[in-house]
């Protein structure tokens, strides 16, 4: 049932009448695969929602093209095209004289679904963002909080399974948390109904969080488009960099994971084995200590760190805590928190049976960072 | 002469019925034409600078009028009797009914019609799917108003030959060297009238606004 559409803009331009100097949008050209999240950012003023209203044509482009799987929507009647464009705007926008249910319905109303099929998707929608769909299908919008009602607009866009979503700072009017549970359903609902989304922010920390590309606009002209975790690593121009932050090394943590980054083998003794066939192999170099340091297990699934220097001297005779065990699937954010919260320089990364794989400390996260941005393709535009 | 004559009103009991009937009818037959005719121009205007102010200026000027002059000047055009009395009295309502509904579909809030247009509802649609009921309590309280002061113009239409209650207490009290009871009869009539017709008025918009209660509703 989930549809997604291919999103085209081929050197799409307006410019205002009367206008002085550049236009709103400038010979936009971009491509949004079916499925993808286009987060469209820039500072006020930079032309991203221009874009964006153009694609359901709340906006004329003076020139260029915008084509959905193909078609220019400049083909189609405007509220014929709008139905098949799922549309959430920041003041949610919700019909205020009707109920929930039937703000959802809205657009099935107006493409003539029947009445069971209209009730069946109100229900089945209401239940995909959390809502009761007996308890608050019932209310109207002035009765929910303002979390739930930008829920309901969200479902609401959803209604009539649109192959494209266009979402202009959905999550900016609500507070933090608020936001943050808010782009963590759009993700969830994301995966469970794969669209074509281009999404207006001013946020870096939310377009990183929700793109699989982000197009980077100022005074109309795209001057990035590339994945989040490249813009972060490899900023195309300092008007990129300088939009990012200058903690832009600190915002690609979270979109990294420890096993995609390479790691140390974890310089693991085997049990039973000699102190003499430990450091034989440490000098023929098929093992690494960490700071002077072995791993050991207990047999038992239990790890700690050895301290071969003060085993030597016979100051330690138990190894120490093993300090943060993380998952492959961590991310490099959730490592370095554990690091810095343990203390510790090093972590150890174990599989789903608790056995090491590999060893992380800032060394490997920063590598992992740096490599992110060189990895990916080169940036256009 | 400071004395309510009680026998007086039982045996005109027919007649006060009669012209109180009456006056119910030019009341709502004016205020219903009125509302035709002020909607749709009030639709027209809204939201335009130069026309909301040529509609709002002619239909202020003509609620200027004092109504004994208003009603002497549609006696040559339409002649004596109930028309020229609705004719008038559709004039005096004019003013609140376009102002009130332009003035309640301009306070639609801009993301509600940008989310319904968005949505691909037709610009008739959006008109009345979204706007018109919105801006129902405006209207409706344009309705209430002008209803309740028709109520009171409307007496001054027995000046030429509208009837109502204006002809107990014009054609029976004042004609008659300031008979009392014909006045106060008549005009305790016109008050709960005009009380009546105002609760039924917000009785209806309540109906129709469910939503506006919702706000203080449970949550």
């Amino acid at each position: 049932m989930a549809s997604a559409g291919t999103l085209e803009l081929r050197q799409v331009t307006k410019r205002y009448d009367g206008a002085a100097g550049s236009p709103a949008v400038a010979d936009l050209t971009l491509v949004v695969p079916a499925g993808e999240v286009c987060v469209l950012i820039g500072p006020s003023g930079c032309g991203k929602t221009t874009a964006l209203k153009m694609v359901n044509r709340l906006i004329e482009p003076s020139s260029g093209e915008i084509l959905i799987d193909g078609r220019s929507v400049r083909d189609r009647p405007p509220a014929e095209l709008r139905r098949e464009i799922g549309y959430v705007i920041q003041q949610v926008g919700l019909l205020p004289h009707l109920t929930v249910a039937a703000n959802v319905a809205t657009v099935p109303r107006l493409l003539g679904w029947d009445k069971e099929r209209i009730t069946a998707r109100v229900a089945e929608l209401l239940d995909l963002i959390g809502l009761d769909p007996e308890e608050y299908g019932r209310r109207y919008p002035a009765q929910l909080s303002g979390g739930q009602q930008q829920r309901v607009g969200l479902a609401r866009a959803l209604a009539a399974d649109p192959p494209v979503m266009l979402m202009d700072e959905p999550f900016s009017a609500v507070d933090p948390i608020t936001r943050a549970r808010l782009q963590a359903d759009f993700l969830r609902l994301h995966r469970a109904l794969p669209k074509t989304v281009v999404f207006v922010s001013h946020d870096i920390d939310e377009a990183v969080r929700m793109a699989d590309k982000v197009a980077v606009m100022r005074e109309g002209r795209l001057v990035q488009y590339a994945p989040p975790a490249e813009v972060l690593a490899r900023p195309a121009d300092p008007f990129v960099a300088d939009f990012v932050g200058s903690d832009r090394a600190l915002k690609g943590l979270h979109l990294i994971r420890l096993e995609e980054v390479p790691l140390p083998a974890p310089p693991l003794v085997r049990p039973g084995e000699p102190l003499s066939a430990v450091r034989e192999r440490i000098a023929r170099g098929d093992m690494t200590p960490v700071d002077g340091r072995v791993l050991v297990s207990d047999g038992a699934g239990r790890l700690g760190w050895l301290d071969l220097q003060r085993v030597a001297t016979g100051e330690a005779t138990a190894p120490d805590e093993p300090g943060p065990l993380l998952r492959p699937d961590a991310t490099l954010r959730d490592a370095l928190a554990s690091l810095i919260e343990a203390g510790v320089s090093h972590g150890v990364v174990v599989d789903g049976d608790g056995r090491p794989v590999g060893i992380v400390g800032v060394e490997e996260i920063g590598a992992g960072v740096r490599r992110a941005g060189a990895g990916a393709p080169p940036p256009r535009g | 002469m400071a004395e309510i004559r009680w026998d007086w009103i039982s045996r005109n009991a027919d007649e006060i019925q009669a012209r109180t009937i009456e006056h119910l009818a030019l009341v709502s037959v004016s205020t219903g034409i009125a509302v035709a005719v002020a909607i749709p121009i009030g639709i027209a205007v809204r939201g335009r600078r130069i026309p909301f102010a040529t509609a709002t200026g002619v239909a202020g000027i003509l609620y200027t009028i004092p109504s004994l002059a208003m009603f002497a000047f549609l006696l040559p055009i339409f002649g004596i009797g109930f028309t020229p009395a609705v004719v008038g009295l559709v004039l005096y309502a004019l003013l609140i009914l376009i102002r009130n509904t332009a003035v309640g579909l301009e306070g639609v809030p801009p993301a509600v019609r940008e989310a319904s247009v968005g949505m691909g509802l037709t610009p008739r649609q959006v008109l009345t799917r979204v706007e018109l009921p919105l801006a129902l309590p405006a209207i409706m309280a344009g309705i209430r108003l002008a209803m309740v002061s028709t109520v009171g113009i409307a007496t001054v239409a027995v000046l030429i030959g509208g009837g109502g209650l204006g002809s107990l207490i014009y054609s029976d009290g004042i004609q008659r060297g300031l008979f009392l009871t014909p006045i106060v009869v008549g005009a305790v009539c016109a008050t709960v009238m005009a009380i009546a017709l105002d609760l039924l008025l917000v009785l209806a918009e309540r109906m129709l606004t469910p939503w506006a209660r919702a706000r203080t509703g449970d949550r």
